[in-house]
């Protein structure tokens, strides 16, 4: 994408892109993955996720959104049945 | 054409001007921190506000710092904001002072001019505005409390103006304006907020976060925007190339501002921009801001009573500096004194180097000196004015050497 | 929802989805806990925010232009105004309110709650001066100290929140002296001199503690102040997984207590009440130094005395908390 003139960019220093479009996974070298059936719905990894790289309803199985997760672990050493494993 | 209104006379001091000013401009925020000379402001719209005659939220600071700072969080949450200061208020002011600007925040802001510290000293000179002048505001320089009054309401219409939305620092002389008391007329109440109405709101787009809609450029929930990003070398000249541009739509705002209140005030100042007085056929003109150009007209009569073909100009508008304008109007002149009442140390005063540039290569530009005076609240009388312009006549014949010439120091 | 305001963890990620706040995509570092501070703010709202942040990490990886993590109203002025332009906020809102300005305007909201977002630079060092003003004043808005104890955003200098010991670039780990000689200003000491109605710890660790505090921030009429306890990875010298138990490790040593300060009385909250009933659930600060970096020259043998000033200090200002807690 090439860079915009000043013409074509909001005043006042508006930013005019989401960071959704600005993707972090690939920060990362280690990757949580879920184990579903282990899994107790606590929750405890979409509350510390640092990045809402744990997407979640409430319900189901809590999913990871790797575009964005750091690969940090937080996740996984918070989960207190061990159902996340972090692998490369 | 309106037609003029009629107005209530006054006797004001330059503070309490501007102090009515805002009384009627519909301010809703008001952010200052006292400081002599501009300390009468801050008294005023205190009084206005306790007795109730005005409904503004006057925050009363801790500091300049936090007084402009504060503006701006009102103004980015969709309130009129105004504050006042001088000298080294300002001063501390001065990383928000770019900040308020490169935020679009039409803040409007008293400037009562005073010399900076150090050795500390509370009487007038332009160094502290003059310090300012690359922050990126509108600067209007005012010759007495009238003009403080009127400049100070203009400001804000020029401020919101939708093509501008820049700050705007309207000053008046420490002491020699802000203290001195002067039969002011001030427009009825009803007759400024029609002028002005309440503050609007610029509206945006962003389309990659709102679509098509048009977004009002505040703090609101309805359309989150965020002010004050990080910004690199890939965007901020971009920003600042934005600057330039509003600060070029700012000459036919102030234009427009200053002719449409002249319609209801019957006052103007020159063209808004210059005020030129007895011009029309002098050979010579001096040239500066602020209230030595009233004591300069007296000086002007009193030598046509000798039968010399002298002038003056005074600059009303520093900011945006209305370089065209005086390439052409100073090029009708033989010479042309410049009076400072400030100075940049290691150059020349700051409106002598500004003229000079933009002067560099006109045809029939002038011979140009710089008169440094004043500083401190040193007195200018007629007297050393009169000798000034004698000195720029004679100049004429015998050349401009030398050009920097510092004048009333010991 | 006012006043029993219990967080429910299958109820917020719905409530987040619709209204994240902050989005995905920010620049935090891998691991950051004034990340998920953030998203704990956001959680607890009751209406629409609108945050002033001072410069800080948490301004910069949100907002590096043209991207934007916020979505809620959002400014950044300066370092050291973050109170001052909250102040300026929260009085547009006031007289905006007043007036009924943009009432008939259905694109423009003016309620919201206004929030201050500081690091400890911005809060105990070069914005103290401001936030004392705007709690003087007794401006409606909470402030939020994200204490990562450093200058994080320069790259790791020590600042008046940085703890005893701690090696930073301005107090590195010399021969004659070693890391920061100095203590932590006891910056919520400060703050409750000025009699504010409410003034609280959090640690993002005890989340559901953390909500309800940041919600009776929000509640406060007046101003309200929360320290939250911020782990920083980079700039501690620690794992970017043990961010959460460091963050309870912080409060069970009772290196950071959990309390509250209600009109000036303190109550001690979570865990650090039930430490105070319990004391032998006290642990040694040492656990808490020795997962992180920045303290690993106090572990070696020569500097034994560091750990024991460390917990001198811990001790010591436990037990001024203990003194004046209502609740123990």
């Amino acid at each position: 994408m090439s860079k915009r003139g000043w013409r074509e960019i909001p005043i006042a220093g508006i930013p005019f892109l989401k960071s959704t479009e600005y993707h972090t996974g690939d920060w990362k070298v280690f990757r949580p993955v879920i184990d579903g059936e282990k899994c107790i719905k606590c929750g405890n990894c979409w509350v510390f996720c640092p990045d809402s790289a744990i997407e979640w309803d409430g319900d189901s199985v809590p999913e990871p959104n790797y575009d964005y997760c750091k690969g940090c672990g937080i996740c996984a050493e918070e989960c207190p049945v061990n159902a996340i494993e972090m692998v490369r | 054409m309106q037609k003029v209104v009629k107005q209530r006379m006054m006797a004001l001091n330059g503070d309490e001007a501007v102090a009515w000013a805002v009384k009627q401009s519909d301010v809703d925020v008001v952010s200052a921190y006292p400081i002599t000379p501009q300390t009468i402001i801050v008294e005023r719209i205190s009084d206005f506000v306790h007795e109730g005659e005005v409904d503004l939220e006057f925050i009363k600071v801790e500091s300049e710092h936090s007084a402009l700072s504060a503006c701006v969080g009102a103004a980015a949450a969709g309130a009129r904001a105004f504050t006042a200061t001088a000298a080294n208020g300002l001063q501390l002011m001065f990383e928000i002072l770019y900040i308020t600007a490169s935020l679009r925040m039409p803040v409007v802001m008293a400037v009562v001019n005073r010399a900076p510290s150090g050795p500390i000293n509370i009487h007038c000179d332009h160094n502290d505005s003059m310090g300012a002048r690359d922050a990126g505001w509108i600067q209007i320089y005012c010759e007495d409390a009238q003009e403080a009054y009127d400049s100070t309401i203009q400001a804000f219409k020029i401020s919101e103006d939708p093509e501008v939305l820049l700050p705007t620092m309207v000053t008046l002389d420490g002491f020699l304006i802000s203290h001195t008391l002067q039969n002011v007329s001030l427009l009825p109440e009803e007759v400024v907020h029609e002028f002005l109405g309440t503050r609007k709101v610029q509206r945006i787009k962003v389309p990659e976060i709102f679509g098509d809609k048009e977004v009002p450029l505040m703090l609101n929930p309805k359309y989150p925007l965020t002010f004050g990003p990080l910004d690199l070398f890939d965007y901020y000249f971009e920003h600042k190339r934005q600057q330039i541009e509003a600060m070029e739509r700012a000459y036919k705002v102030i234009e427009r501002v200053h002719k449409e209140y002249a319609e209801i005030s019957g006052r103007s100042y020159g063209n808004g921009f210059i005020e030129p007085y007895k011009t029309d056929d002098a050979d010579v003109v001096v040239v500066g801001l602020g209230s030595t150009m009233g004591t300069a007209k007296a000086v002007v009569d009193e030598l046509r009573g000798e039968g010399k073909k002298v002038g003056s100009i005074r600059i009303r508008v520093f900011r945006p500096f209305p370089r065209e304008l005086l390439r052409k109007v100073l090029s009708e002149f033989d010479a042309v004194g410049v009076l400072d009442r400030g100075i940049s140390f290691g150059h020349f005063g700051q409106v002598y180097s500004d003229l000079c540039a933009a002067l560099y290569g006109a045809k029939d530009a002038p011979m140009m000196i710089d008169f440094v005076y004043g500083l401190g609240g040193r007195d200018m009388p007629q007297k050393l004015l009169k000798k000034i312009f004698e000195e720029v006549l004679e100049a004429k014949v015998k050349g401009p050497e030398p050009v920097f010439r510092i004048r009333g120091v010991r | 929802m006012a006043k029993g305001f219990v967080p429910n963890i299958k109820q917020l990620p719905k409530f987040m989805k619709e209204d994240p706040g902050i989005l995905q995509g920010h620049r935090a570092c891998a691991g950051c806990g004034c990340a998920i501070i953030l998203r704990q703010i956001m959680m607890a709202r009751r209406k629409p925010i609108v945050i002033a942040n001072a410069t800080g990490c948490m301004e910069v990886v949100t907002t590096i232009f043209p991207y934007t993590a916020w979505r809620t109203p959002w400014i950044h002025v300066a370092f050291e105004n973050a109170a001052a332009v909250a102040a300026g906020i929260d009085a547009g809102r006031n007289k905006l309110q007043r007036a009924g300005r943009f009432s008939g305007d259905k694109d423009i909201s003016v309620d919201y709650d206004v929030v201050a977002l500081a690091g400890d630079g911005g809060t105990y060092d070069i914005g103290l001066q401001a936030l004392s003003g705007a709690l003087e004043r007794w401006h409606n808005f909470m402030y939020v100290l994200y204490d990562n104890e450093a200058y994080m955003n320069t790259g790791i200098q020590r600042s008046g929140g940085t703890p005893f010991g701690a090696w930073t670039t301005t107090t590195p780990v010399g021969k004659k002296i070693k890391g920061k000689p100095l203590t932590k200003k006891p910056i919520v000491d400060i703050v409750v001199a000025h009699r504010i109605p409410y003034a609280a710890t959090v640690s993002p660790a005890y989340w559901v503690d953390a909500l309800k505090k940041f919600r009776k921030g929000f509640e406060t009429e007046g101003p309200a102040f929360i320290h939250a306890y911020g782990v920083c990875p980079r700039g501690w010298r620690t794992d970017t997984k043990d961010t959460i138990k460091l963050s309870k490790l912080a409060v069970e040593t009772c290196f950071f207590p959990l309390y509250e300060v209600i009109n000036s009385e303190w109550y001690l909250t979570g865990p650090s009440l039930t430490i105070a009933k319990n004391p032998d659930r006290k642990k040694p600060v040492e656990e808490y130094l020795k997962l992180q970096g920045r303290f690993r020259h106090m572990m070696l043998p020569e500097n034994k005395w560091m750990v024991e000033k460390f917990q001198e200090l811990v001790d010591e200002n436990w037990e001024i908390i203990l003194k004046r807690a209502k609740n123990v």
